[in-house]
């Protein structure tokens, strides 16, 4: 490095100018965090001090009383005798029974909209798009209730609205047939989930040796054995039952099936309608992301529109519509806490009884916000790590 | 997320075929745009059907077997065609309390003004020529004259507490001060997220990670539970502003990562040539980022306002009085229980009318591209 300024003179003046950015940075940083900590323990010893003053205990002590609250639409068995601990799990539970359905349910109801948004069908098109368009525009608390209200209206049991055979809707929600569910048929599905897993990388390794040798291999055999056939021993070894059970009217109520109760079915049809038109346009903005040219050199191929759908356009669309689809999924998840708004009894609800019951303010929302913090976290690494799976891999 | 513009000139594969063929008329219009082919056709009679059946008997409903009118209060002929037709009565009867609530009834000239004061300010913002640092003025003004119009106590109006405000300006309010004072704060939270200075730099991502972690919803219970108990004895602050608070903390998060998207969108160089002016650190920021920051969120910025505007209806949980709680107040009323749906269709419809002009506004914007 060539320099005109004699050395001396640079020496005397750069370390002062460093230590003088240095000093003002360490000052900033100092007072900041000095404010902050002030605040948070002013905040603190008012707490502190209006607790005691309330004769509130603090800590998670309570967590282990009897929490008397009835909770109505529960899949874990409980009851009001149960701990205030055990009523939070069934909240959590209830959560993430709307929130997991729902997402799935908005992923595929959204994708088929977004891609009837981009249909040459002038009427679907434009029909995608008023759906899209109303339902982005309206407050989500407003279609909970006004779904909520659709429910109630319904006609009574007696006189319930059966689309199909079997499936019941009424103002008691909706009830579906269903298969009960013990412990040898919990086996099986395992058993599945883990041939599903096994036929996964099985697939990947076919697909290797495909690249090696250029010799296609059928992978369908594998499948029937592992999904379908090890399963199906399994479950005539073990002997379950596979029956499925219909409900029926006794009375003023349904017996049998499984019964989605209006509070659960409202929200569940709030959020997957609501979601599935945000989804609607990432997917449609994804796709058409995907520059012309690749549809027309695939087409020069001679491929089918299908094929190039699923096997060239797809692929780069994914790229565009992952991370947008992530913080749509933890939105789904947040706004699944509307459910106090209509008395579904999720961990916000929950949390909220427990509050008003003991004064535990500070105990209640910090375990709101554990349970949300962690749905979140584990959301975003799991697409996270789907997002560098379908990114682009540069050679 | 990308722009969302549907320009009809779309160069998309789908509509190419059609567009090619589309020449001749309605009749060529017709064959073109829905029955280019058998399963295309199919489709189209489909919805055709659906949507006619739909049209049907919403007309039935809304208009050949509504109720507009009742003498008094008498529901009855009302609840004799509950199910069959539409008693739109319920909304001159209550439309008042819907979008005042209980704003004491001869004042509620105020309110209205403060809507009319609410919507100017929005038509203003908005124009491309009124984009310049007056605008803040402007901004400031307008705030102060709707606090004036809300609380009176001054100019012969008489003093109206804040317990009585209700309705449409409660959820103006809510959304427009929670983005006035949520901006700055946004702007100081992104600059402190691209600090060079580590403690800064953590608090600042801290912050937002932990109000965008967990739903408003909890954070509208801590303002109105958690709040008072923070507080030394003797302070007690009001509901509304309570929860105006735990808005401006929840705008600064997210406007906060947008105007980080924006920060990050200037140009290297720039930093580089205030740097090399010997610019300070708040003159380099204040005069040649931000602006140019600002500029690329505008976009953002509406989409984001739009959220809030539709995220203010939440403090119905915590019982504040905005528009949403008022209309299913109104239906408590014995009389008119049953006709929830009318009411909420008029609701929606004014929440629908402000969300839809801002969502048509952020289009143009993108659109356009990037204003400069």
């Amino acid at each position: 490095m060539t320099t005109s300024t004699p050395e001396p003179a640079r020496r005397k003046r750069l370390p002062i100018s460093l230590s003088n950015e240095r000093l003002a940075g360490l000052f900033w940083q100092i007072a900041v965090v000095g404010i902050a900590i002030a605040v948070v323990t002013w905040l603190w010893s008012n707490a502190v001090h209006n607790l005691s003053v309330r004769r509130i205990s603090t800590g998670f002590a309570f967590l282990g009383r009897e929490a008397g609250m009835p909770i109505a639409d529960a899949w874990l068995s409980y009851s009001p005798k149960n701990t205030y601990l055990r009523a939070f799990i069934v909240g959590i539970v209830n959560t993430l029974r709307v929130a997991v359905i729902g997402i799935v349910l908005a992923t595929v109801l959204g994708t088929m909209i977004g891609i009837a948004r981009l249909s040459s069908n002038w009427l679907l098109s434009r029909l995608a798009a008023v759906y899209v368009e109303v339902l982005r525009d309206l407050p989500l608390l407003l279609q909970l209730l006004f779904w909520y209200v659709l429910m109630q209206g319904l006609p009574a049991a007696r006189t319930a609205w059966i689309p199909i055979d079997g499936v019941y809707l009424s103002n008691r929600g909706l009830v579906l047939p269903s298969i009960p569910i013990e412990e040898g048929n919990l086996w099986v599905i395992g058993m599945a989930a883990v041939g599903l897993m096994a036929l996964y990388a099985l697939r990947r390794r076919l697909i290797a040796r495909q690249l090696l040798d250029g010799q296609p291999r059928p992978v369908w055999p594998y499948a029937l054995v592992l999904v379908v056939g090890l399963p199906a021993l399994v479950s005539w070894g073990l002997g379950v039952s596979w029956t499925i059970t219909m409900p029926e009217l006794r009375g003023f109520n349904f017996v049998g099936g499984l019964t989605l109760t209006p509070e659960y079915f409202a929200l569940l049809v709030a959020l997957v309608t609501y979601t599935s038109a945000f989804i609607a346009e990432i997917v449609r903005s994804g796709i058409q992301a995907v520059p012309r040219g690749q549809w027309d050199a695939a087409m020069a191929l001679g491929l089918r529109r299908s094929f190039v759908l699923q096997h060239i356009v797809m692929p780069q669309a994914l790229r565009v519509i992952i991370p947008p689809m992530t913080s749509q999924y933890l939105n789904l998840i947040k706004n699944s806490s509307l459910a106090v708004a209509v008395g579904y009894q999720d961990i916000v609800s929950i949390a909220n009884t427990t509050l008003n019951q003991t004064g535990q303010a500070i105990e209640a929302i910090a375990l709101i916000m554990l349970v949300f913090l962690t749905i979140s976290l584990g959301i975003s690494l799991l697409m996270n790590w789907y997002n560098a799976r379908v990114a682009l891999v540069e050679r | 997320m990308t722009s969302a513009t549907d320009a009809p000139e779309n160069p998309l594969p789908f509509r190419s075929r059609s567009r090619r063929a589309a020449s001749g008329g309605a009749i060529g219009w017709l064959r073109a745009n829905l029955f280019s082919s058998i399963p295309s056709s199919a489709i189209s009679l489909l919805l055709i059907f659906l949507l006619a059946k739909a049209c049907v008997s919403f007309v039935q409903w809304g208009y050949w077997n509504a109720i507009w009118t009742v003498p008094g209060n008498q529901t009855s002929a009302c609840r004799a065609i509950r199910g069959l037709g539409a008693c739109w009565a319920v909304i001159p009867e209550k439309y008042r309390f819907i979008l005042f609530g209980t704003y004491p009834f001869d004042q509620q000239w105020r309110p209205a003004l403060a809507i009319l004061t609410f919507i100017a300010l929005f038509f203003l913002s908005s124009r491309h020529s009124w984009w310049r640092r007056e605008l803040v003025l402007v901004w400031v003004a307008a705030l102060v004259v709707i606090g004036l119009l809300m609380w009176g106590g001054i100019f012969g109006l008489p003093y109206v507490s804040q317990d009585r405000w209700g309705g449409l300006p409660v959820t103006l309010i809510l959304a427009t001060f929670g983005l006035a004072f949520g901006f700055p704060l946004g702007i100081v939270v992104a600059l402190g997220r691209r600090s060079k200075l580590p403690a800064i730099r953590s608090l600042c991502v801290l912050y937002v990670e932990l109000i965008r972690g967990v739903p408003l919803i909890s954070l509208l219970f801590m303002a109105s539970v958690m709040f008072p108990l923070f507080m030394p004895d003797g302070v007690n602050i009001d509901k509304l502003l309570r929860a105006q608070i735990a808005f401006v903390l929840y705008a600064g998060a997210y406007l906060a990562e947008v105007m980080r998207g924006g920060l990050q969108a200037v140009p290297r160089g720039q930093h580089e040539a205030a740097d090399a002016l010997g610019l300070s650190y708040w003159r380099k920021n204040g005069l040649i980022i931000l602006p140019q920051a600002i500029r690329h969120v505008i976009p953002p910025l509406v989409n984001t306002f739009l959220a809030f505007f539709k995220d203010t209806s939440l403090v119905l949980i915590i019982g504040i009085f905005d528009l949403l709680t008022t209309a299913k107040t109104a239906i408590i009323d014995p009389a008119w229980q049953s006709f929830s749906v009318e009411i909420y269709l008029f609701v929606g419809s004014i929440y629908f009318a402000f969300c839809f002009a801002m969502s048509r506004y952020s289009r143009r914007l993108e659109a356009q591209g990037k204003p400069t």
